[in-house]
């Protein structure tokens, strides 16, 4: 499979998604620069963490009138995969390509610390091949996290299986406490109707070389590929 | 002609503000008291070349509703002066 890893003006989690596409997963990867109208025939588009525009205004509300969002919504809009991590998530909200957004957590503090989060269901390809009981340890960091929607959205994705993962404790209870920056119903990460946009505020990059001693997040990846693999 | 635009957002009413709220609690240790609610928002100023006031306002707010606003969390007001 061939990735496009898109760069921001202020991305910083290119390099680990770079990586980890490449040499954990053996995939082929090429970056791609704001500015870039080319998606180079990638079959998945990745709109990595970071700081794009330095979150001026919101988070991602800058980033989404980046030349390339031109071509990532038609993209999207054709069935063609979009990942979002953290503030890749927090774009594909402000580009409407995802349901809700993400506002401030309710800390009003940055979080920084790995997370256990849980499978919602299995009907979506980032999902899919995960089981239901497999808790996962994956790092949060952000300052903007906090998932939000009114009441008639939450009720729309939650009837639809559209809640990809939600936060949990060790047991994978999705418990208050377990609940890091207040969003609502521990959501952690959501897909579109089609189930063709992911996004999500955990790090699976971050957990995905054995070197680092966690290796959790590289189910997430495996399970798009199966996904992928299975629909070649 | 030139305007001035000075534009208010706020978070709905619905949504918790965490920042007016740590403000609000921390009022009495300023020693002010009786404050039962802050809430914060964002106030943006725009100077901008337009035909009438009438085109003034309508740039303004295709502005909120292209960029400067998210109405899934925020609601707006402009005020527009001639300069």
């Amino acid at each position: 499979m061939k990735f496009g890893v898109v760069v921001f003006p202020g991305s910083n989690c290119d390099e680990d998604m770079v990586y980890v596409l490449k040499n954990i997963l053996g995939q082929q990867v090429v970056k791609l620069w704001h500015k870039d109208h080319n998606l180079q025939g990638v079959d998945m588009i990745v709109l990595p963490g970071g700081f794009s525009y330095g979150d001026y205004l919101r988070s991602g509300a800058i980033a989404k009138f980046s030349p390339i969002m031109n071509e990532v919504t038609e993209f999207a809009k054709k069935g063609g995969y979009v990942l979002g991590v953290c503030n890749g998530f927090q774009i594909l909200c402000e580009a409407q390509l995802l349901p809700g957004t993400l506002i401030h957590n309710t800390s009003h503090r940055f979080i920084c610390k790995n997370q256990f989060i849980v499978a919602d269901n299995n009907v979506s390809p980032i999902n899919a091949s995960i089981p239901l009981d497999r808790v996962l340890n994956i790092p949060i960091a952000h300052g903007e996290g906090c998932y939000y929607a009114d009441v008639e959205t939450i009720k729309e994705i939650e009837d639809n299986a559209q809640v990809l993962f939600r936060y949990c404790n060790p047991e994978g209870h999705i418990t208050e406490d377990a609940n890091p920056n207040g969003s609502v119903n521990n959501i952690a990460g959501v897909t579109n109707i089609h189930r063709n946009v992911f996004g999500m505020m955990p790090h699976p990059e971050r957990a995905a070389d054995e070197e680092l001693g966690n290796t959790d997040g590289r189910l997430i990846f495996e399970s798009l590929l199966n996904h992928m693999m299975a629909n070649v | 002609m030139k305007f001035r635009v000075d534009v208010n957002i706020m978070p709905h009413k619905a949504l918790l503000d965490p920042q007016g709220k740590a403000v609000c609690h921390n009022m009495p240790n300023v020693g002010i008291t009786g404050v039962s609610e802050v809430r914060i928002g964002k106030h943006i100023q725009m100077i901008l070349e337009a035909t009438d006031e009438e085109d003034a306002r309508q740039k303004a707010d295709e502005s909120c509703r292209k960029i400067l606003v998210n109405p899934i969390t925020e609601s707006y007001e402009f005020s527009i002066y001639p300069i």
